[in-house]
């Protein structure tokens, strides 16, 4: 509907957000490679110039989009779906028809408070909703609903952990404080055509809801960047807010950078948008960091423009949409009430539960965040900490890990060698996820207890294992009977191959 | 004699008895809108699906299972409010055309109670106007210009030039239903109201226009001209009529987050006998410049009939009410310009062929799309908007808004239960005279009594009352508390049946019938 011009192919056609927007770097730096920031996890060094003056310090902030885990949108009853066919996920009040108003959605607010609240934030108990002006083909209405004036949760923070050097060993939290977590609409996705010069428009994802997380400038490279994004990123699967698959655009982070001499005001700031992996992330930012050094000690300006990050070059590159300064014209939303959530005490007798929201209630239920997750793993099982940070990163290995801890006699810190360096090391080995894993716990503990029990020799675990990976459906045990990879408990037979091969020498 | 009748007591039961048929209703009302074409009342007159409309009807009557007061009703809705299969274009070039997919839940619950809706009504172009002369399907034309009231009382003129350039306006915006409830080609329209435009249109055609409480009606399907403001109007020959409506509309809906959740009693309205225990408030500050003084006078006449009937007549104060209009106009431009963003040619409605590039594809499209006074009020709520510009004009205005809405609950609070005001300054003007002045002024001018209703979001009414010195109507405006519609009506239904307006005597309808049909070829019909 909204498409211009027909289908078809279009060979060169590019994506607003994703990859570079431009036929190249333009005129800007070129990409370059080892010059990373020196900045790291002890915080305190700032890279020195390469005049040898005064050190620079990079100042880095993150604006990040979360798409809600929904079954509709924040303010329709279109289903959220990922590579659906485009324009077939489209309400009326999606294409903005003439008329049409917003309802919002129960399951966004609550989402949105869950997050507000794992990320230590106050909820307002009183939100509104704006609206945000600007013309783009993928905005149907002219403007976004976001929250501009009051956001439903602020003021929280987000410790996340960086290793010291690249050691998993020596590890740090740092602390990134959130100013706001507002609620907000996507836009829909504009495909252009630049060999027939058409824009194709898909309004599949306008009107999903997003929440967008602001967070404070407090980091310092990119290497820290990206660790706070990946904690982000594991709460909000924690606690189902986000499925936040950034492949699947449903996480992407803007970056705020800019660098300055200590005792002097932050610099001018450039936003690199759209970034949609956490390595690229990282790059991102550094290349930045280093660019702006680069620029001013050649005694050129930076300015407050928008950036997109050239993952091919890896570079950033200015962005050719939205050029110039934008005037978003914010004007409350009439067509939405305040938004009104409640806790236990404020909650009004003879009110419909359909029609409020408590934030206690909310509270209660918010499972275990990563952090309390790793320490309980550490303290219940005596691993170390690094191990529990693995554990967590990988989705289900924790599970996978406990439930092969409950299946077998062997002590959990052993268990998590196996776990971490033989399971997790093949299946990244074959781009697998843990779901998807040959070996389920249940044959890997039966595997363990054969060795535990002294059935077998932990090499001759290793060969069932790697039998295992096939995936026949036999047990460790059938394996260990058809390789003969018992170890031999009758002294008397030991003896007697003992025997055998010293006869053998003998006779050579 | 039916067309003229009142719904509750009368039609309905015509049409229960089997004196007159829904058939014969739609047919009559049919044939009278085409007779009346020059009023240019209607946009679309959807004859066919009214018939097909009426025909259901007239099989529940057969079986004895109407479904209310309102099946078989003729009724008209103003273009602004989406209807499925039925176009809906606000009198713009940039909808010319665009049939929308679903029904405003308005039409649906009146084609739910087995209302037979006849068609669009005109109006100026997105509501915007006060004269109804702002469309691109030309203005609508006063049904009273054409009374034998309003010819006997005008200076003679022997030549029908001069009759045909001296027909007056029926006011805005919804001057469209208004025309079409006053020449009996309907029974009850839907109008809009933003800051008068049911009310307005109904003083000038001698009906009755009702601006309920906002958040009572659901906007859901009204294409909106001020979110904040905008509800959805009702027009009819009595208030009894405007109640049935008004009982039929009400309600939450779940697709209008505005909408009130409390549940919606339609009720009769009693026939009031004692006013004693009224207290009517009488606004000092609506003694507005510019008001005419047989306005004025038959203010007071009012004022009086309730005194000398028993009720306290008390003057009362509304003290920001001279800032109302400005402060009306700073937001109502602002939400216009947001409103209307969404106007770009891509999902519907007009699309300019000047295709250089998107930015350009907009700007022509919405240049073709929207009139001078459209786009002078996106152009200036874009300017109020700005972020210099927006504490100093938008978030005045909202302050000054809140004060407007206090000044009436402090007076309600002192115990005054309605008030009374005229609607209008002055009874309808000759369309040459009206349109020597600019949009802005003249909603300026006109909006002055009514629009403070809708920044405090109260219930207003506008009755008929009486024939001015040239025989055009004049109405008062009755003035209620938030959702106290039922005590407004009784008010107004006393005063309605003290004033005994005279019906519209249109005799010489044929003769223009033939006259004047070929001035409207912009009026497209289907």
């Amino acid at each position: 509907m909204a498409a211009r011009g027909c289908g078809g192919v279009w060979r060169r056609a590019w994506q607003r957000g994703a990859g570079g927007p431009g036929p190249g770097p333009g005129p800007g730096p070129s990409p370059r490679g080892q010059r990373a920031v020196a900045c790291n996890a002890k915080g305190g060094e700032v890279p020195a110039g390469k005049s040898g003056l005064a050190p620079w310090i990079p100042v880095v902030g993150l604006e990040i989009h979360a798409q809600i885990s929904s079954n509709s949108k924040l303010f329709s009853g279109s289903q959220v779906q990922f590579a659906a066919p485009p324009n077939s996920l489209v309400s009326f009040f999606d294409a903005s028809l003439p008329g049409t108003l917003p309802v919002l959605n129960r399951r966004c607010v609550e989402a949105a408070v869950m997050t507000g609240l794992a990320l230590n934030c106050s909820i307002n108990k009183k939100s509104l909703f704006d609206r945000k002006h600007y013309f783009y083909a993928d905005l149907p209405a002219g403007y976004q609903i976001t929250q501009q004036r009051v956001p439903i949760a602020v003021n929280g923070s987000l410790s996340y952990n960086l290793c010291i050097d690249n050691k998993m060993s020596q590890m740090v939290t740092k602390t990134v404080r959130i100013k706001q977590i507002q609620l907000e609409q996507d836009s829909g996705k504009s495909l252009h055509d630049d060999t027939r010069s058409q824009t194709l428009v898909d309004l599949n994802r306008a009107g999903v809801g997003l929440m967008e997380v602001v967070m404070e400038p407090d980091m310092c490279c990119g290497e820290e960047a990206a660790a706070a994004v990946r904690e982000l990123q594991l709460i909000l699967q924690t606690i189902g807010s986000s499925q936040a698959v950034m492949a699947e655009g449903q996480l992407r982070v803007d970056a705020n950078v800019s660098v300055h001499h200590p005792g002097e005001p932050y610099g001018v700031r450039t936003e690199v948008k759209n970034i949609n992996s956490i390595r690229f992330l990282a790059k991102a930012v550094d290349y930045e960091i280093q660019r702006q050094i680069e620029e001013l000690e050649n005694g050129g300006t930076i300015l407050n423009e928008t950036r997109a990050f050239d993952s091919k070059l890896g570079c950033t590159v200015p962005m050719r949409d939205k050029e110039g300064k934008q005037d978003y014209r914010f004007m409350p939303e009439p067509n939405l009430p305040p938004l009104i959530l409640y806790d236990t005490k404020s909650l009004p007798a003879n009110m419909n539960h359909q029609q409020v929201i408590n934030i206690d209630w909310i509270y209660e239920r918010l499972p275990d965040l990563p952090s309390v997750k790793r320490e309980k793993l550490v303290e219940q099982y005596g691993i170390l900490p690094e191990h529990s940070f693995t554990l967590l990163n990988e989705d289900g290995l924790a599970e996978f890990f406990e439930s092969v801890v409950k299946q077998t006699q062997m002590k959990p810190k052993k268990v998590i060698g196996w776990v971490l360096n033989d399971l997790l090391s093949y299946l990244k080995q074959q781009s697998l996820t843990v779901k998807e894993s040959p070996v389920s716990s249940f044959l890997l503990a039966d595997l363990l207890n054969l060795l535990e029990k002294k059935e077998i020799s932990s090499s001759a675990a290793k060969q069932v294992l790697a039998e295992l990976w096939k995936g026949e459906g036999k047990t460790p045990l059938e394996i260990v009977k058809e390789q003969k990879l018992e170890l031999l408990q009758d002294q008397k037979e030991l003896e007697q191959i003992c025997q055998a091969v010293i006869d053998g020498q003998e006779n050579e | 004699a039916v067309l003229k009748d009142g719904l509750r007591s009368q039609v309905s039961a015509a049409l229960k008895e089997g004196q007159v048929t829904p058939t014969e209703l739609c047919q009559r009302c049919l044939a009278l809108i085409k007779s009346t074409k020059f009023l240019n009342a209607y946009i679309t007159v959807a004859e066919e699906t009214a018939l097909k409309q009426a025909e259901e009807s007239e099989e529940r009557y057969k079986r004895g299972q109407p479904l209310g007061i309102l099946d078989g009703i003729p009724v008209a809705v103003k273009d602004n409010f989406n209807t499925a299969g039925i176009e809906t274009t606000c009198a713009s070039n940039m909808l010319k055309g665009y049939i929308s997919p679903y029904n405003a839940t308005v039409v649906q619950k009146l084609l739910d109670q087995g209302a037979v809706l006849l068609g669009k009504t005109n109006l100026d172009e997105f509501a915007m106007g006060s004269g109804s002369t702002d469309g691109v399907f030309g203005p609508v034309r006063n049904p009273w210009s054409y009374s034998k009231q309003h010819k006997e009382k005008s200076a003679p003129k022997s030549h029908s030039e001069d009759e045909e350039s001296n027909w007056v306006i029926t006011g805005g915006s919804s001057g469209g239903s208004a025309a079409a409830v006053s020449s009996f080609t309907c029974f009850a329209a839907l109008g809009s109201d933003t800051g008068g435009s049911t009310r307005n249109p109904a003083a000038h055609c001698g009906v009755v226009g009702l601006k309920p409480t906002y958040g009572l009606i659901s906007r859901h399907g009204l294409i909106p001209l001020v979110n904040s403001m905008d509800v959805p109007g009702i027009l009819t020959r009595c208030v009894d009529d405007a109640a049935v409506l008004l009982g039929s509309l009400a309600g939450h809906d779940p697709k209008d987050s505005t909408t009130i959740q409390d549940d919606f009693k339609p009720f009769e309205l009693p026939n009031l006998t004692d006013v004693s225990k009224l207290s009517i408030g009488i606004p000092k500050e609506y003694h507005a410049p510019g008001l005419s003084s047989e306005i004025l006078a038959l203010w007071s006449k009012a004022a009086d009939l309730f005194k000398n009937a028993g009720a306290k007549v008390v003057e009362v104060s509304l003290p920001h009410t001279h800032y109302s209009i400005v402060c009306y106009h700073v937001l109502c431009t602002a939400e216009v310009a947001s409103n209307m963003a969404r106007f770009d040619g891509l999902e519907y409605g007009h699309r300019s062929d000047k295709k250089d590039s998107t930015e350009s594809m907009y700007a022509a499209t919405r240049r073709e799309g929207f009139n001078d006074v459209v786009r002078g009020r996106i152009l200036s709520g874009n300017y109020f908007l700005l972020k210099q510009n927006y504490e100093k004009y938008f978030v005045k205005a909202q302050k000054v808004r809140r004060l407007i809405a206090n000044d009436f609950a402090k007076v309600f609070r002192s115990g005054v239960d309605i008030l009374l005001t005229p609607t209008t300054l002055s009874d309808a003007v000759p369309y040459t005279e009206f349109i020597r002045e600019d949009n802005r002024t003249r909603s300026a001018q006109d909006d002055i009594l009514t629009q403070a209703a809708n920044m405090a979001g109260l219930p207003a009414i506008n009755v008929p009352t009486a024939l001015s010195e040239s025989g055009l109507p004049i109405g008062l405006q009755f003035i209620g508390r938030s959702f106290q519609e039922k005590q407004l009506l009784t008010v107004a239904k006393w005063f309605e049946k003290q004033v005994q307006f005279p019906m519209i005597q249109l005799e010489e309808v044929k003769r223009h019938d033939s006259g004047v049909l070929q001035h409207q070829k912009s009026a497209s019909f289907s």
